[in-house]
């Protein structure tokens, strides 16, 4: 195994980083770092836009409504006010879009299906101007009997949040369902037989928001040729161009999509949302038009799938996994967006990574009135994680094993099938020394302070499933170098690894690389910036292009000098002649010759998915992560002070070490959100009741566990380059089920509701000890 | 400052990065947005824009505020510093910090936090690491580099302290 140390960056060498040759696997500093630490960094809110027109939108304060009519009269009063644009002023029916289901309308027609969804947008000459008058518009709207909850939505003749007429030919319909998923191998009765004990419980997880901390928005600017030019801090310009053009009938070179760095996007910046809105009213207006969201807007805009689970396990007395059974309802909110996709990626591994020779997954995609659910980070996994792990935990303290024997006993080793059947999945790492090395920096099996307790759970997701990049990379004649990659930098620092592999590749110092992202108009193809991907393919598509330009470099090198080609080699950085080695920014330069001139390497990485499979295709490579939690419980108050979170990842190959620990640490803390505090809550209008940064809490300095460790296995077996895999989602996927498994070490009280709140896990503790001595009681009575 | 209605601009001076600034605003208007909208400051970000993320942190008079709940008028005579006028210079030992320990990640959150973490720099030359979160607790990361963010102020304190570097 190779050598997987607890890395705090200060012991990242960052001066070797940056001015040795070797550029792979360093820490070396972020593209574009300086200009996000001055200020400097324009993210959509800080271009200006001279005369562009602002919007602002208009929203009915319940979740699911018929709306009545709209009045804008005091409205278009308010000096300085251009338009309002209701359903009125669009096209009829109402274009409707979305990524694999196309029932996103562009604003509300007829209705309201989830609390936040605009009705009306107000353009005027300022943000005040347009702002005032959205607060005078008067939307008379009769309130539906929306259903907000798993159970509304699934019970007999409920509200359906989408009318049948836009679900032509589907047979669900009729009711909330708008897809399912089953996942089945081995005979589940028939390993009963073999079983000693069984564990059967619920769990829940919940529904939670983004959050990032760049709320974003949107501009669009009418061209002169009669294009469109969208400004959105998005994920996946490419998507966003073509939802464009199709919304508006538009050819793609007539829609340029700028995407700005997001500030934090986590899944949420994937989709087209308001976009399409903001298309049809700059064309309207002929001008400009630009809308910033507020944080509140973006709670609407985007969340996590909260997950409803019914697990069922069947283990041997030596604590092999016998069967296993899953009921997932995803609570998915009022738009498909990529939900469907979020659920049945999420439950495909609901059995984790464990040898099980009998399975059942049922999940669903349930649409309540809602904030549409997107993708968020981990993407399903998280939710049926929570369960899986927490009813290994059951079943060991059945058995009277500890949390680390019985996942050695049933972790798959490399090779081995973790899904079975047509669509099997078989673990491409070496699992266990994650495992391992999780359960030895979190010090298990040593001896416990009172109160406190530990747990240990694992976790997995799959890499994508088909995906394309392209990438271009232009060397100077004087040995600097341009790619151009259309992956979206959100804060993952992807420039900084395509600047690493040009380095590495083309022998050009990483200063003298710069990257162009975030333009579709001058940058070629990448399907998304997503599911972890862009090191293993946009990685795969730079490092192809530069040794497309190394081969043109001899080529043209034979032509200029006369050396005959079949004499010639290239390699990293190099072009290998019979006189000895050239560095390869020299060997350009001579082949270039007086006219100067450049080359252009081209790359493309491309996975085709397969048709007959449920995620349309085998994972490119899967996210495996290990995490180790030591909580210490207040008895009094139910809180919980984490004295130690360690997360191992199996990463492939660190391309830069420093990026690696970034995200970790990052996805570790996003996952102590959502086990310990996050949540959105809902009133009976459908309304979010903890809209903001006020009332809803994310993880701050004070949540950071006093010891966080981070660590990562390196095989160097990953399908990117340089033996990497992707490793931003990792550290998140099994946070719960370790802290839950501490929390009920610790304290002998097992939750099984996500997040562990104080009240939650106080109200566990009181109630646990009114049960213990009501028991003693029935004990003691004669 | 002249008084006015609710719709009345206001003139309002104060000293920005050093330089006088005059701007004519309504009562209503933060001193946020009159950096960000008005003198095209906009290092200084906008997220919850309640006081509860600390992206928009300035420094009035010496002191880390948040910005989106100061009124513009209210710094009328006042000074104010934004992350801009922190990195006049180039990069200042704590920026250059905040790179070396991988803080940085999106980089919506960090002018605020360079300009929180100056502000303790400058009363407490050496804070502990529970002074540390406890001085940064308002400004909120998404990305979460908070651990990497308490050892770019470590080392910057040790840095001014000449332990090294
Ligand atoms: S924007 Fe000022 S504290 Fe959040
Ligand atoms: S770096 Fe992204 S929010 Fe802090």
């Amino acid at each position: 195994m190779a050598e997987a140390p607890a890395r705090p960056a200060d012991e990242l060498d960052l001066q070797a980083a940056n001015g040795s040759p070797a550029r792979i696997g360093r820490p070396v500093l972020r593209y574009g770092g300086a200009d996000r630490t001055t200020g400097a960094q324009r993210f959509v809110a800080d271009l200006s836009f001279p005369g562009a027109s602002q919007v602002a939108l208009v929203t009915i304060p319940v979740g699911c409504a018929e709306i009545v009519g709209v009045d804008s009269s005091q409205a278009r009063r308010v000096p300085g006010v251009l338009d309002v644009v209701t359903a009125a002023e669009l096209p009829s029916p109402m274009p409707r879009f979305g990524p694999s289901h196309q029932d996103r309308p562009v604003l509300a027609a007829g209705g309201v299906n989830f609390h936040g969804e605009p009705v009306a947008a107000v353009v005027a000459e300022t943000t005040d101007a347009a702002q005032a008058a959205a607060r005078l518009m008067r939307v008379d709207f009769r309130e539906l009997p929306g259903v907000y909850t798993l159970d509304a939505a699934l019970a007999p003749g409920a509200h359906l949040v989408h009318d049948p007429s836009i679900r032509p030919g589907d047979p669900r319909a009729e009711r909330n369902v708008l897809e399912d998923a089953l996942y089945t191998w081995g005979d589940v009765a028939e390993a009963q037989a073999h079983t000693d004990v069984v564990v059967e419980h619920d769990y829940t997880f919940p529904m939670v928001t983004h959050f990032p901390i760049e709320p974003g928005g949107t501009v669009v600017v009418p061209t002169e040729q009669g294009g469109l030019d969208v400004y959105s801090p998005v994920q996946h310009p490419y998507l966003l161009q073509r939802t464009i053009a199709s919304v508006i009938g538009l050819p793609l070179n007539q829609v340029r999509v700028f995407a700005p760095d997001p500030g934090g996007a986590f899944g949420g910046k994937q989709n087209p949302k308001l976009e399409p809105l903001m298309a049809f009213i700059a064309l309207r207006m002929r001008r400009a038009c630009r809308l910033v969201l507020s944080l509140e807007e973006t709670f609407h805009a985007m969340r996590r799938a909260g997950c409803r689970i019914r697990a069922r396990t069947g283990f041997t007395r030596d604590g092999e996994l016998t069967f296993h059974e899953v009921h997932a309802d995803y609570q998915i909110g009022a738009y498909a967006d990529v939900a469907p996709r979020v659920m049945a990626k999420g439950s495909y591994v609901a059995a984790g990574p464990y040898r099980i020779p009998a399975v059942r997954i049922a999940a669903r995609a349930v649409m309540t009135n809602t904030t549409p659910s997107t993708a968020f980070r981990g993407f399903g996994s998280p939710q049926v994680a929570w369960a899986t792990e927490s009813q290994l935990d059951a079943g060991a303290r059945l058995l009277g094993l500890d949390g680390l024997e019985i996942r050695r006993r049933n972790l798959v080793a490399r090779g081995e099938a973790f899904v079975r059947g047509a669509s099997a999945a078989r673990a491409d790492g070496e699992w266990r020394e994650s495992l391992e090395k999780a359960a030895e920096l979190v010090g298990w099996g040593e001896p416990l302070a009172p109160n406190r307790g530990r747990g240990i759970a694992v976790g997995i997701k799959p890499g994508a499933t088909s995906g394309l990049s392209q990438s271009l990379v232009r060397l100077l004649c004087d040995g600097s170098a341009i790619v151009y990659a259309g992956t979206s930098d959100m804060g993952q620092g992807a420039r900084t690894l395509w600047q690493q592999i040009v380095a590495e590749e083309l022998g050009t110092p990483i200063d003298r690389v710069s990257v162009i992202s975030g333009d579709t108009g001058t940058v070629p193809f990448d399907l998304q910036t997503s599911a972890s991907r862009s090191t293993v393919f946009m990685g795969s598509a730079v490092l192809e292009a530069c040794r497309d330009v190394r081969r043109r470099v001899l080529e043209l090198y034979a032509e200029t000098t006369g050396v005959p080609a079949e004499e010639l080699d290239e390699a990293p950085g190099a072009l290998i002649t019979p006189d000895g080695r050239l560095s390869l920014p020299e060997a350009a330069r001579e082949a270039l010759g007086t006219l100067r001139g450049e080359f252009i390497g081209q790359g493309t990485r491309r996975l085709r998915g397969k048709g007959d499979h449920p995620l349309g295709g085998d994972a490119a490579f899967y996210e495996f992560n290990a995490t180790a939690i030591e909580v210490e419980v207040d008895r009094e108050t139910g809180e919980l002070l984490l004295t130690k979170h360690v997360s191992v990842s199996d990463v492939g190959t660190e391309l830069n070490a420093l990026q690696v620990v970034s995200q970790d640490e990052g996805a570790a803390i996003m996952g102590l959100g959502h086990s310990q505090m996050e949540q959105l809550l809902l009133d009976e209008h459908g309304r979010i009741r903890n809209l903001g940064a006020l009332d809803y809490r994310i993880p701050t300095f004070n949540d950071v566990p006093l010891e966080l460790v981070t660590a990562a296995v390196e095989n160097h077996d990953g399908p990117g380059p340089y033996g990497s895999k992707g490793i931003s989602e990792g550290a998140l996927l099994c946070t719960a089920g370790a802290l839950g498994a501490a929390v009920a070490q610790a304290t002998g009280v097992v939750i099984r509701d996500l997040p562990l709140t104080p009240e939650r896990v106080w109200a566990a503790l009181r109630d646990a000890e009114a049960r213990s001595r009501a028991d003693a009681e029935l004990r003691s009575a004669p | 400052m002249s008084a006015g209605g609710l719709h009345d601009l206001q003139t309002v001076a104060l000293t920005v990065n050093g330089s006088e600034r005059t701007v004519a605003v309504p009562a209503h208007r933060t001193l946020l947005d009159a950096l960000r909208d008005e003198m095209g400051l906009t290092g200084s970000k906008t997220c919850c824009a309640e006081g509860e993320c600390g992206a928009c942190t300035v420094l009035l008079d010496g002191r880390a505020v948040n910005a989106c709940l100061v009124l513009c008028a209210e710094a009328d005579g006042h000074e104010v510093t934004t992350v801009e006028g922190l990195s006049e210079r180039g990069l200042t030992d704590l920026q250059e910090e905040f790179l070396n320990a991988g803080a940085v990640q999106c980089g919506f959150c960090i002018p605020g936090q360079v300009v929180s973490a100056e502000y303790l720099l400058r009363g407490n030359p050496s804070p502990s690491e529970e002074q540390i979160r406890e001085a940064l607790s308002g400004n909120l990361c998404r990305c979460a580099g908070y651990q990497r963010i308490v050892r770019a102020v470590q080392a910057t304190a040790a840095r001014r302290r000449g332990d090294r570097g």
